[in-house]
């Protein structure tokens, strides 16, 4: 057929189709025969012909699937929905599956709970599957033992104790799963067990409380985005208090000024020790830790007499801190019903009063609201106090660590080795389950099947993503063959399922379909109903008086605190929580006393000195800030067995806590500060705390924005002027990429650091290394002080690569390793680099980080890997992600905006046909930002939300005065002074 | 030929030309003496050392050193930067006073020309072993590959790899060509057979005829022309590294000059160092006289003068400039956590030089012996403060940092004092020190036997 009477059929067929994967230009590579060209290919082939036949090359065996299962694509990642939770840690995530493996945690944004981001630790949970020091197989008395022989040994016995009436004491974490609580009820029943729920760091004073004034001891829901005004007194909310990512996502929105009203809340902390939420506030009031109680009656009094309710004489808060709470007690009558008094005291007195003032500012109903209450944190002294009083037949534990983690660990000791029978149902060892006679042990929560609710009528999936990787079994299942039932545990989690949800929803008409879509979806949401509750006044008197008989002290007080990483000491496993360092000290590695500057210059006392509290000796840290009769001590830190001793670090702060009146308290007084003389080098990786007056973070307050929204960002328009430049500029052509942060919403959790971790195989260092200025995260948040060392203001700024256009660091490189990409992006050639490390010198940013040794096992030389916290391991090596280069001894790395992300979401949308949608492509740290301080696109869209950002009166470039030219912008901090 | 008789003689205590042989050749026809055999032992014993813990860096990486995330160079490449100083002051000599013709230049410029290219080769050293894959280093240079990568000629650190080589090289050449009369002369004294053929190899077989010398002359003009410009090349090129940066305290316009002063001055404290000692030890006190080493300290107070302007420019650039980043930097320096070794750095190279100005402590060998030591202190922590108190605070706070050396960088350091000092002592045993054509071609003009016979007319020379 000739050409001219080629017939089209269908339309389509007549555009002429464009080969989507041949760039143009390519065939001109090909030049024709020359001199040259045949000495190339002569000397090319003389070479391979000799190394062909010289080598002798390994036999390397691949063999491909026979039969390829559906979900597997090599090379392309798979999502599963699925649930993360842990103590107050809960996110709907979903797993990237790489080659069967999970390798990264994404927020499911389809989630009521958690659309927005993650936390840090559950961006990092994913090492904790790739943990060696998980158990491997079941263990009678330290011996391996087989299954069937522990299953049939364990029923005999405790069928044994059951008939003789002792007790048999079964303690977990709180248990969020529905189908667990029903599993458990049955075993209860079954073996007449008791079953105990606890906590690390419980908040059983406020169910009580709650108990007292609202008649539930339901711990209510808080719309921090519904608050114009937050009184927080010692809360860290946006850090580890009840439920920190739900809280920071709904902080942050009223912390955004894009949409030009600025309604910003208005956000009073006060707090002895300086927490995350302390350091993001408009007004911290610094009081000592033992004057929250008079504080609070302080609040609770002065709003009672104003609003005619009577009031009781109590001892007031002194006068400094007095003054500054009329300020917020003004503006909570401002703001009656929109505004949120929230208190960090597990002491119910402390709940009852702050009940008491949520009551009176009418909040109550509208910023606390009952109608989905959180489900976690039902732990409480109970099981404890039984296990040291009655002599338990049986000690069963799953997951929980008293031993580390109360008080009165020597007695729970004992009472644990007394027992005739101890079994642990724990995945990882711990404290506690080295006491026990049996381990059973179960898989990580990667490798499990399980459901969550986490709050009343949102209820989730967890489902596994990896095959299991030892011989373990998961705990429910050890559960059910001890109950004699062999159904399987995801069966019966479905027919609970098809129980109890599938009644409640029209969309799905069959059982098996509602599985699946829920599968996909990862959570079901009931409808729910607005909830009512009473309030009661009868208990406030009394908790007033309890109040009225706390004396102010002269000695010192330990305030003991979650730390946001470590968390209640699951966090020592895992060495990327270890390495971040705290948001507030930017101490890595390590827990420390952290004293007031005054104390420390009155005792002589300089940072790494270890001091003497009590039992305790620990380090200590000058902390601007700090109240100066308060200590304050993370805990978490110092958990000794089943950690590999590179991961030891700091010390235990549990045995400091005490329980009073049944409840758990973690501040207590009566400390003396005795200097030891000894000397620890901590970590801490950023030394200098002042901006020295230079423009780096550039703040205002909402006042001046309203008149002027370039407030406080004067100079950008200055520098701008004075761009000029002898070249042509340089035009990018299709993307050109931007990032902007909003200094305002970035509340500094560390989220973003983890999850570059993760997303770019970041290496662990270890704590002597970083101490050394070594460490390797690709982006870190400083932090600034300001102001004076008593009540300084804390400014933050998260500081990755900013892709200059006019980078200092491309020109220096001799070999060129260095260099900008067409889209805007500057680049590393990882292969090419030979480690000269200008670049990083010439750097204002100092984002450049060196592979200072053989962190990742990447370098050609043998023996001389560097790696301390077995990060090297084949297990653990199964965490990264095999579209980022692992890098070798001796190159520079930096961050690439995730240069993998965008060429990923480039070639779905080639293939698809389309242009990339604004907000479609996201790097890691902007997705697992749970505030949305960082937004990423391209900025040669006008309309994208990062160009539009770039064009807000409040962005400025950091060290733009040097014409570096970034491609990231800041938007200016702003605060409520009002 | 009249001399002035202000002019004090280059050579003195009566020597005649075979004089002249026989005492620079003394050394290397004589046994070593004790004192050589443990010189060496412990500068090999250092090299040795040395290069282990080079072996070491390669093995184990750059964390092996005190250099971090804030501070990319540390001892490393203040060390480059010195030994390179050290190595300007024998070209200088060679080239460029013999351009001016300096007669006096002709005692020293063999053993400075030595120092040169030793200083160098140590000097060399540093920039690869910095590198974190040295094995890769090769990229460093322009190569056709099939990858079809090209190095980046924007880079001033690719500029030093060529203005290094560059320098190494025609200094060896320019040092060579000029032994090449003086290795015929060895080779004409030597007794053993296998030495004569190896010093007949060495000088090409070098036999004094006219149209030899006529060669050797114009290719020493030559190569004194092509040297000349590299000599203020090469530390101008280096100081580029620091200048075309954006780091505060580097990123400064009078480095070339500055950079160059320095180096000359820094070259010729070491030469004073060596030659104090090496005159004594080879007794070469007629060769290399007082007069010498009041000429070498003259140059001393000159270019010390030079730098001593450079830093009080810098301080008043830094407060004229108006730029926060730039006060702050030189504020820092001067008062900062590492002030002590910018006041080192003020003592040893600014005030101290200044005594020269006294003639008594100028022709005092004990002073200028000391004072060359202080010098080269003064000029290594003026490196260092260059190289580590800029970048240690620069713009960003929050990454600001302290940098201490392990004991692998003192270690490594230490060697290439090894590396020099073998050398050195191995080419004092094998080489002239003195350059015995160059002395003789003004002898006539210039040593007391001639001039101290005034009866005796002066010749008509023959050059």
């Amino acid at each position: 057929m000739s050409e001219e009477n080629k017939y089209w059929h269908i339309l389509e067929e007549f555009e002429p189709i464009k080969d989507a994967r041949m760039p143009k230009g390519r065939e001109e590579v090909i030049s024709p025969s020359s001199r040259r060209n045949f000495l190339k290919v002569l000397g090319l082939g003389t070479a391979s012909a000799a190394l062909i036949a010289s080598c002798k090359r390994p036999v390397e065996k691949a063999i491909p699937y026979f039969i390829k299962p559906d979900e597997i694509t090599p090379g392309k990642a798979a999502y599963y929905a699925s649930s993360y939770f842990n103590q107050n840690e809960f996110g709907n995530v979903l797993v990237k599956v790489r080659d069967n493996r999970p390798i990264k945690l994404e927020p499911n944004p389809k989630s009521v709970i958690t659309p927005n981001g993650t936390s840090g630790r559950v961006q990092a949970s994913v090492l904790d599957v790739y943990n060696i020091n998980r158990y491997q197989h079941p263990l009678k008395n330290g011996e391996s033992i087989q299954w069937e022989a522990a299953d049939s040994e364990i029923m005999e016995r405790l069928r044994q104790l059951a008939d003789s009436g002792q007790p048999i004491l079964l303690f977990t974490p709180t248990i969020i799963s529905p189908s667990t609580k029903k599993l458990i009820s049955e075993f209860v029943a079954a073996y007449n067990a008791e079953w105990h729920q606890y906590d690390a760091i419980p908040m059983d004073g406020y169910r009580e409380a709650n108990r007292k004034s609202f008649g539930t001891d339901a711990i209510p829901e808080y719309h921090f985005e519904k608050a114009d005004c937050i009184v927080s007194v010692g809360c860290d909310f946006l850090g580890t208090w009840l439920s920190p990512v739900e809280f920071s996502g709904q902080y942050a929105k009223r912390r955004d000024l894009h949409n030009g009203d600025g309604n910003l809340n208005k956000h009073y902390q006060i707090e002895a020790g300086m927490s995350l939420t302390g350091s993001n506030a408009d007004l911290r009031i610094r009081a000592e830790r033992n004057d929250y109680g008079r504080i609070l009656a302080y609040l609770r009094n002065k709003l009672a007499a104003k609003k005619g309710v009577p009031a009781t004489e109590l001892p007031a808060p002194p006068q400094a801190v007095a003054e500054k709470l009329d300020l917020a007690i003004n503006d909570l009558l401002a703001n009656e019903g929109n505004s949120l008094v929230i208190c960090g005291d597990n002491n119910p007195d402390y709940q009852v009063i702050v009940n008491s003032i949520n009551q009176m500012l009418g909040n109550v109903g509208r910023t606390i609201q009952f109608e989905r209450t959180y489900n976690h944190y039902r732990g409480n002294e109970k099981g404890i106090e039984k296990l040291l009083n009655s002599n338990p037949g049986a000690v069963v534990v799953w997951d929980v660590n008293p031993v580390y983690n109360h008080p009165e660990s020597e007695k729970i000791k004992a009472a644990i080795e007394k027992a005739p029978l101890s079994v642990a149902l724990s995945s990882l060892p711990d404290e506690t389950t080295a006491l026990c006679e049996y381990i059973l042990p179960s898989p990580g929560y990667l490798e499990c099947w399980d459901d969550a609710e986490y709050k009343d009528g949102v209820v989730s999936i967890l489902q596994p993503t990896l095959h299991k990787l030892f011989d373990s079994r998961q705990a429910q299942e050890t559960v059910l063959t001890w109950l004699k039932d062999d159904t399987n545990w995801r069966d019966t989690i479905k027919s609970n399922w098809a129980a109890s949800y599938f009644p409640k929803q029209t969309e799905q008409n069959d059982p098996e379909r509602f599985w699946i879509e829920m599968l996909k979806r990862g959570e079901f949401v009931t409808s729910s109903n607005p909830v009512s509750v009473g309030y009661n006044q009868n208990e406030v008197e009394k908790s007033l008086q309890q109040i009225s008989n706390e004396k102010p002290t002269e000695d010192f007080t330990v305030e003991l605190f979650e730390n946001i990483n470590i968390g209640t000491g699951h966090g020592p496993l895992n060495p990327w929580l270890q390495e971040v360092p705290d948001p507030v000290t930017r101490i890595a590695w390590d827990n420390y006393a952290s004293i007031s500057p005054a104390v420390a210059r009155q005792m002589g006392i300089k940072n790494g000195d270890v001091i003497q509290l009590g039992t305790l000796t620990i380090p200590a840290f000058v902390q601007p800030g700090q109240a100066d009769k308060t200590i304050s001590i993370a805990l978490g830190y110092g958990r000794i067995k089943g950690i590999p001793e590179e991961l030891i670090t700091g010390v235990n702060a549990y045995p400091l806590a005490t329980v009073e009146n049944g409840f758990r308290q973690f501040a207590v007084s009566g400390f003396d500060i005795t200097k030891t003389g000894g000397f620890e080098q901590m970590a801490l990786v950023q030394g200098h705390q002042s901006m020295e007056g230079r423009p780096i973070v550039r703040e205002s307050t909402l006042d001046k924005w309203k008149e002027n929204p370039a407030a406080g960002n004067e100079l950008h328009e200055q520098i701008k002027h004075h761009h000029t430049t002898l070249y042509q500029k340089h035009e990018y052509k299709g993307h050109k990429w931007g990032m902007a942060i909003d200094l305002n919403k970035c509340i500094g959790c560390s989220a973003c650091v983890l999850a570059c971790n993760t997303e770019n195989n970041i290496p662990v260092v270890g704590k002597k290394e970083t101490a050394r200025a070594h460490e390797m995260h690709w982006i870190r948040i400083d932090r600034y002080y300001n102001g004076d060392e008593e009540n300084p203001e804390v400014v933050r700024q998260p500081v990755m690569c900013q892709h200059c256009d006019n980078a200092p660091c491309e020109n220096v490189c001799p070999v060129a390793a260095t260099n900008h990409s067409s889209e805007g992006l500057n680049q590393m050639a990882y292969n090419r680099c030979i480690g000269t490390r200008y670049c990083n010198n010439n750097c204002p940013y100092k984002v450049r980080r060196f592979n200072w040794m053989d962190y990742t096992g990447a370098d050609a030389i043998p023996n001389n890997r560097y790696d301390p916290a077995n990060m090297t391991v084949d297990l653990s090596r199964m965490r990264h992600n095999p579209d980022v280069t692992v890098r070798a001894k001796g190159v520079i790395e930096k961050c690439s905006f995730c240069v993998q992300r965008i060429q990923e979401k480039k070639l779905t949308a080639k293939n698809e046909g389309r242009q990339l949608l604004d907000g479609e492509l996201q790097p890691a740290c902007q997705q697992a930002c749970p505030a949305d301080a960082i937004v990423f696109g391209d900025l040669n869209d006008p309309n994208s939300k990062v160009s539009k950002m770039m064009e807000d009166p409040r962005n400025y470039h950091l060290l733009e005065e040097l014409h570096t030219l970034p491609s990231v912008g800041y938007l200016t901090k702003i605060r409520n002074k009002s | 030929m009249h001399v002035s008789p202000v002019r004090e003689p280059l050579i003195n205590g009566e020597k005649s030309y075979s004089d002249i042989t026989n005492d620079v050749m003394a050394p290397i026809k004589a046994k070593p003496g004790k004192l050589w055999f443990a010189g060496l032992t412990i500068s090999s014993i250092l090299m040795l050392v040395g290069f282990a813990m080079i072996g070491y860096t390669i093995w184990f990486g750059i964390g092996t050193w005190g250099v971090n995330r804030t501070i990319g160079w540390g001892w490393s490449i203040t060390n480059f930067v010195w030994w390179v100083g050290i190595g300007h002051a024998g070209t200088f000599i060679s080239a460029i006073l013999l351009l001016f013709r300096q007669k006096w230049r002709t005692s020293i410029n063999r053993a400075a020309e030595a120092m040169t290219i030793f200083a160098v080769m140590c000097a060399g050293l540093f920039p690869l072993i910095h590198m974190g894959r040295l094995p890769l280093g090769f990229f460093i240079f322009p190569y056709p590959n099939t990858r079809e990568l090209w190095v980046n000629f924007n880079s001033p650190l690719l500029w030093d790899v060529f203005a290094i080589s560059t320098y190494l090289l025609v200094s060896l050449l320019f040092w060579y060509m000029g032994l090449i009369p003086d290795l015929g002369t060895i080779r004409d004294r030597m007794k053993t057979l296998w030495k004569k053929k190896v010093y007949n190899f060495l000088s090409f077989g070098w036999q004094g005829s006219a149209r030899h010398w006529q060669r050797h002359e114009s290719m020493s003009l030559i190569l004194a022309g092509l040297a000349a410009p590299l000599v203020l090349s090469v530390h101008t090129i280096v100081s580029f590294d620091f200048a075309t940066s954006v780091i505060p305290g580097w990123h400064t316009t009078i480095f070339p000059p500055y950079f160059v002063s320095g180096a000359v001055f820094s070259g010729f404290a070491m030469v004073l160092t060596l030659m104090i000692v090496t005159r004594r030890a080879l007794n070469l006190q007629q060769y290399i006289t007082v007069g010498h080493v009041e000429s070498m300290n003259k140059v001393i107070i000159a270019t010390g003068s030079i730098v001593g302007i450079a830093y009080i420019t810098e301080l008043f650039m830094a407060w004229y400039s108006g730029v926060e980043y730039e006060r702050y930097a030189f504020m820092n320096r001067a008062l900062g956590p590492y002030a002590w070794a910018y006041w080192i750095m003020m003592t040893c190279n600014v005030i101290s030089p200044q005594l020269l100005w006294i003639k008594k402590l100028r022709r005092n060998l004990t002073f200028t012996f000391i004072l060359s030591i202080f010098i080269n202190i003064g000029m290594w922590f003026e490196r260092f403060v260059i190289v580590v108190t800029s970048l240690h605070r620069d713009y960003l706070p929050s990454s600001w940092s302290m940098y201490k050396p392990t004991f692998v960088e003192v270690a490594i350091y230490l060697g290439t004092f090894g590396l020099f000092f073998t050398l050195f002592f191995i080419f004092i045993r094998v080489f002239p020190v003195i350059a015995i054509a160059e002395v003789k071609s003004v002898a006539r003009s210039s040593a007391r036997k001639f001039l101290g016979k005034p009866t005796q007319k002066q010749k008509p020379e023959k050059q």
